[in-house]
């Protein structure tokens, strides 16, 4: 290609003439080229424009640059070049060099500061979901106040949206930890002939821990991350915003509705999960040990106390709650882009699960410790 | 004239930068106010304090007589009552249709019967410039210029006193912005009305604003009439009228 530069020394001036075209693809070279070359033997520089056939902004600025380099030395510079288009391109950059202030650097953080920071905004988050909480609470006094303050009719649509429509795939998920855990058991205890002892496994493993969870992990992916998602999406659309101002407290339209339908509705979940996961280990007991409905149901009846089933059913409320406050945190916590509505889904599903798992714990060692 | 707004030495702070220091204000009843300024000054910030979703770190809002700092619940929905906010993107409800977003403070705040409500949502429908068959579409359903109307209509339900616009006229055409400014000036002559209202479109500026504040480098530039803007001293406004002043 045409585009070269030549330099031409004549005794203490020194010629530097561009040919071609001049542009963002061209002046990586020339710049290589010019980068090591020593100025100071000179006295003055012309810097040739004339053979340029175009030159583009980037262009402009190393030439810019070129003649500033040139004259910090101490050297006359002179711009040879008759295009008033070029010379137009050049004053432009000229005059945005003198007004525009540099783009500051990205301050280098040490591990200092990052651990520092990360530990603020820990303590941030935790102190505006204590916030949260207290909002929460006093709304639920206002509630309390007048009956004519509750939200039925949300309530209602709330209970349809995330508990109605859960019931199928809460029945079949049970229904199927039924088999499998029924299943697995079976091949242990018939090698010591202990078959009917199935039915007290089962009535107890699954009344008391298994059902209110994978409830509570069903709930948690399908109301939770919802949850997450719908308030913000409002926030991102200033729907929340729209409702403060005309004087509708979220937390009455929005929050203490989905709260309070989850909770109602967590028990019932919990109870047909049970009767399902019962099922199926019955299936499973009839076909692989020859246990007919008939016999488990009498065992049933005679080796499983009603406290295990109302142990499994008290945690509902509480699993409820925790998976709808922490998805509506999550969704009062979404920033104004749509990156933010992931992130916080995401960590809806996460945070509520790990939530349930925690209080399951605290329940499992509170509740033997009494004795139940 | 009743002065409805008064804001004084408000100083607002949003993660650690100072975003006004010291701003000073005063609407007055029936007029159609302008804040103005470069982006990022702080208009819509200023907006929202106004309104109550943001807090501010010193000074005084005043609107209607109420202290906007230390104001109490039943006192802030009493005044949420009486205001009408539209936001720029129309913030309308999406589950529920044009319809019943303006018929939704109806319905909560007031005892009227539902065929009462929907005439009144009706004539709001019509006053904004909608077709009543408009009423049922749901928000994602119309453009971006219906739903300023539809949001202007739901920010109107209550007959407020005072209106806040937020950007009335971005992202509307040409057409649908000089409509929408036409219907603004109207609307304040039908309802007297006083309007409070962020914007960047200059030909609505001159349209429809009686007087502007000019927000800039964290305080009021100016404050007056459109037409003495010209001896304010500021590098925004020279630049922003510019065209004005040639004229």
């Amino acid at each position: 290609m045409n585009n070269y530069l030549t330099l031409s020394p004549n005794q203490n001036k020194l010629l530097i003439s561009f040919f071609g075209k001049l542009t963002l693809y061209t002046i990586g070279i020339h710049e290589k080229q010019l980068a090591t070359f020593n100025f100071s033997t000179f006295k003055s520089v012309v810097i040739n424009l004339e053979e340029v056939s175009e030159m583009d902004t980037a262009a402009a600025i190393f030439i810019m640059n070129l003649s500033n380099r040139v004259s910090s030395e101490g050297l006359d510079v002179e711009l040879s070049c008759s295009s008033e288009a070029m010379l137009q391109t050049l004053r432009l950059i000229k005059k945005q060099k003198q007004k525009s202030l540099h783009i500051p650097h990205a301050i280098n953080r040490t591990l200092i500061d990052a651990i520092g920071k990360k530990a603020y905004s820990i303590y941030k988050n935790f102190s505006s979901f204590l916030s949260f909480l207290g909002k929460l609470f006093s709304t639920k006094i206002f509630y309390l106040k007048s009956l004519k303050n509750i939200r039925f009719k949300e309530i209602a649509f709330e209970i349809n949206e995330s508990a109605i429509k859960a019931l199928g795939i809460i029945a079949l998920t049970s229904f199927l930890i039924g088999v499998v855990v029924a299943y697995q058991s079976a091949f242990q205890l018939k090698i010591y002939g202990a078959n009917i002892f199935i039915v007290d496994m089962l009535g107890i493993s699954i009344l008391r821990e298994l059902s209110p969870l994978i409830t509570a992990i069903v709930i948690a992916g399908r109301s939770g991350s919802a949850y997450t998602a719908q308030i913000g999406a409002m926030k991102i659309t200033e729907e929340l915003d729209a409702m403060k101002t005309m004087g509708f407290d979220p937390y009455i339209y929005l929050y203490m509705p989905r709260i309070i339908a989850l909770m109602l509705a967590m028990p019932i979940l919990i109870f047909v999960s049970d009767i399902m996961a019962v099922i199926g280990g019955m299936v499973v007991a009839n076909l692989d040990l020859g246990i007919t409905t008939d016999l488990f149901l009498k065992r049933f009846n005679d080796v499983v106390a009603a406290k295990h089933f109302f142990i499994g059913i008290v945690k509902g409320p509480f699993f409820a709650f925790l998976i709808a406050t922490i998805g509506i945190y999550r969704g009062m916590m979404v920033k104004n882009d749509t990156q933010s509505i992931g992130f916080n889904t995401t960590k809806s599903v996460v945070e509520a699960i790990f939530a349930v798992i925690v209080c399951d714990a605290i329940f499992s060692i509170a509740f033997t410790n009494l004795g139940l | 004239m009743k002065t409805i707004i008064r804001v004084e030495n408000l100083k607002t702070v949003l993660d650690n930068i100072i975003v006004h220091d010291g701003v000073n204000l005063s609407v007055k009843e029936g007029e159609i106010y302008g804040l103005l300024g470069p982006s990022g000054c702080g208009k819509t910030t200023l907006l929202r304090e106004m309104v109550l979703l943001q807090k501010f770190a010193a000074g005084s809002i005043n609107i209607l007589g109420y202290d906007m700092g230390s104001i109490e619940y039943t006192a802030a929905q009493k005044l949420r009552k009486e205001w009408g906010v539209l936001f720029q993107a129309g913030a309308l409800f999406s589950s529920l249709t044009i319809a019943e977003n303006i018929a939704l403070p109806l319905i909560e705040y007031t005892d009227l019967s539902r065929k009462m409500i929907d005439e009144i949502v009706e004539f709001k429908i019509n006053v904004v410039g909608l077709k009543s068959s408009d009423a049922l579409f749901y928000p994602s359903q119309i453009s971006g210029g219906m739903k300023k109307k539809a949001g202007l209509a739901r920010a109107l339900a209550m007959d407020p006193k005072l209106l806040f616009l937020d950007e009335p006229t971005s992202g509307l055409d040409p057409i649908s912005a000089r409509d929408f400014d036409s219907l603004i000036l109207e609307l304040r002559s039908l309802f007297g009305l006083t309007i409070v209202m962020v914007s960047h479109d200059l030909q609505s500026i001159n349209d429809t604003l009686d007087r502007i504040a000019v927000i800039d480098n964290k305080k009021i530039a100016y404050e007056g009439s459109l037409a003495e803007v010209a001896s304010a001293e500021s590098p925004f406004i020279k630049t922003f009228f510019r065209s004005k002043f040639e004229q």
